[in-house]
């Protein structure tokens, strides 16, 4: 090998290598060249079930705001009246919305019962986004999971992977439906709908990020639980002051 | 020596020519004829965004009422309601807050709306006032007695039952059924007006029971045990429920 062929074959060599090193470091995930962006809105929502009169004038108010059919079974929202007897299993029923008060007798002798609202827990790791085949539900960075109706394909995929039963087939749309701790209000400075009026302030929404919020005072003031730890879901709507019958 | 091609036979080559020209041409159709806006989430996300944030919205929110209708925000201010928003008797006001003349909300006048929070219900939270619908003045409009922006009963209770529904339905059915509400608790006359910050008092030694309970009283017909050996160091309804003391 004479001189010039060695340079030659160095030079091509030094420029791979370095074309090589170029395309590792893009291959890097994008958090490790990245700097830390400071944390911005993350929604939570609490929820005080000692509080809860169960008047259900939360579902009605989030069906009128977001277009939720009228009929029974579908909600975005809901509240579950639970009973607990002496012994065995405790009876958990839908509370229907409308204006005649609940009638149903329970079939043992109670022990104690309460009321417990439900919505979307908009998890950190939402089973529902994983298993959508199309990408078409999604979190937000401010922490909320919405369905893009757009490409939706209604499989039901996600309904049956949500552990807390949040979603509902739109029955006029055939696609996917669910809690978006009402998204278009929350971005003109209002509450969300059953937060507004819910009469006894047993909800209650706030910036968790945030170091004053309602969220934040809730959080300090509170004993705080979030349904199905072990699933690892990480939702955001915290529980306080619940019994541990709650499922 | 042959090029390595020419060793294959002429059916593999065009098989090999048909497959490359397919993935060839999918490639192209996938990066440059089908819109990037069919194919990256990303911008259907920000898309689905400005979607949800355009839409319509129902409720104006209790701060837009204060607008207009200051007075009434005044008289609500200190009473029971306050923290009660607007909306959730009067409906959505979204509407009349953009056409306020022509678009009136409704006001529920009649007894079918009140009760949905104030009837009795045993799973309600303990001290929220409930009455039971059928035996409370039928046929009367709640608004004939109470201002639901300030409701007060017309007179103040003299029973307890008014809000305590489900305690006093328990004892109906108990053999404490003959004791006042007062034999036992000291109710502060301030806990009319603050019921969640001034509390009603509880016996607090073990003596008070033992006055009908314990062996040496002279009360007749009731249970008696010995204060001294039975139950040590807790007092009576740390494990009795003097509301429903041994029933079954």
């Amino acid at each position: 090998m004479d001189r010039r062929s060695f340079l030659r074959k160095l030079l091509s060599a030094l420029v791979l290598s370095g074309g090589a090193l170029g395309g590792f470091l893009r291959a890097l995930p994008a958090k490790a060249r990245e700097v830390a962006e400071p944390a911005g809105t993350l929604w939570g929502f609490g929820v005080s079930v000692d509080k809860c009169i169960g008047c259900a004038r939360c579902v009605v108010a989030c069906k009128t705001e977001n277009d939720v059919p009228k009929e029974p079974f579908f909600y975005r929202t809901w509240v579950e009246r639970y009973m607990i007897p002496k012994t065995g299993e405790a009876e958990v029923t839908n509370i229907h919305t409308g204006l005649s008060p609940d009638a149903e007798v329970p079939s043992r002798p109670i022990f104690r019962s309460f009321f417990v609202p439900k919505l979307c827990n908009q998890c950190a790791h939402p089973p529902c986004v994983q298993v959508c085949p199309v990408g078409a539900t999604f979190s937000t960075k401010d922490g909320v999971v919405l369905v893009n109706d757009k490409t939706c394909i209604g499989c039901r995929y996600c309904i049956q992977a949500c552990p807390y039963g949040a979603r509902y087939l739109h029955p006029e749309t055939s696609t996917a439906d669910k809690c978006t701790f009402c998204y278009h209000r929350l971005n003109r400075d209002l509450l969300p709908a059953c937060v507004e009026v819910c009469p006894t302030q047993a909800r209650v929404i706030g910036d968790l990020n945030s170091a004053a919020s309602p969220m934040t005072r809730f959080k300090r003031m509170n004993k705080i639980f979030v349904l199905k730890p072990n699933l690892n879901t990480e939702p955001k709507v915290l529980y306080a002051n619940i019994d541990g019958e709650v499922r | 020596m042959k090029k390595p091609l020419q060793k294959l036979p002429e059916s593999a080559l065009r098989l090999i020519t048909v497959f490359a020209v397919f993935i060839f041409v999918t490639i192209v159709i996938v990066k440059f004829v089908i819109p990037p806006r069919f194919k990256d989430t990303k911008i259907q996300w920000a898309d689905t965004i400005k979607q949800e944030n355009a839409k319509p919205v129902q409720y104006a929110g209790a701060v837009a009422c204060t607008e207009c209708h200051d007075e009434i925000v005044a008289e609500k201010k200190g009473g029971y309601h306050r923290d009660l928003s607007c909306e959730t008797c009067h409906g959505p006001t979204k509407a009349h807050t953009e056409d306020p003349d022509n678009i009136k909300p409704p006001a529920p006048r009649d007894r079918k709306f009140c009760p949905v929070c104030h009837t009795f219900n045993p799973s309600r939270p303990r001290g929220f006032p409930m009455i039971s619908p059928v035996a409370h003045n039928p046929m009367k409009a709640c608004f004939t007695c109470h201002n639901p922006h300030d409701p007060k009963p017309p007179t103040v209770p003299r029973e307890c039952s008014a809000c305590h529904g489900e305690v006093a339905r328990t004892l109906s059915v108990s053999h404490h059924v003959q004791l006042k509400c007062t034999t036992c608790h000291k109710v502060p006359a301030r806990h009319r007006v603050s019921p969640r910050v001034i509390k009603p008092t509880k016996p607090a030694n073990r003596d008070f029971c033992g006055r009908c309970h314990a062996q040496e009283s002279s009360f007749q017909g009731t249970p008696k045990i010995d204060l001294a050996t039975h139950g040590e160091k807790y007092v009576c309804w740390q494990c009795h429920y003097p509301h429903l003391p041994e029933v079954e």
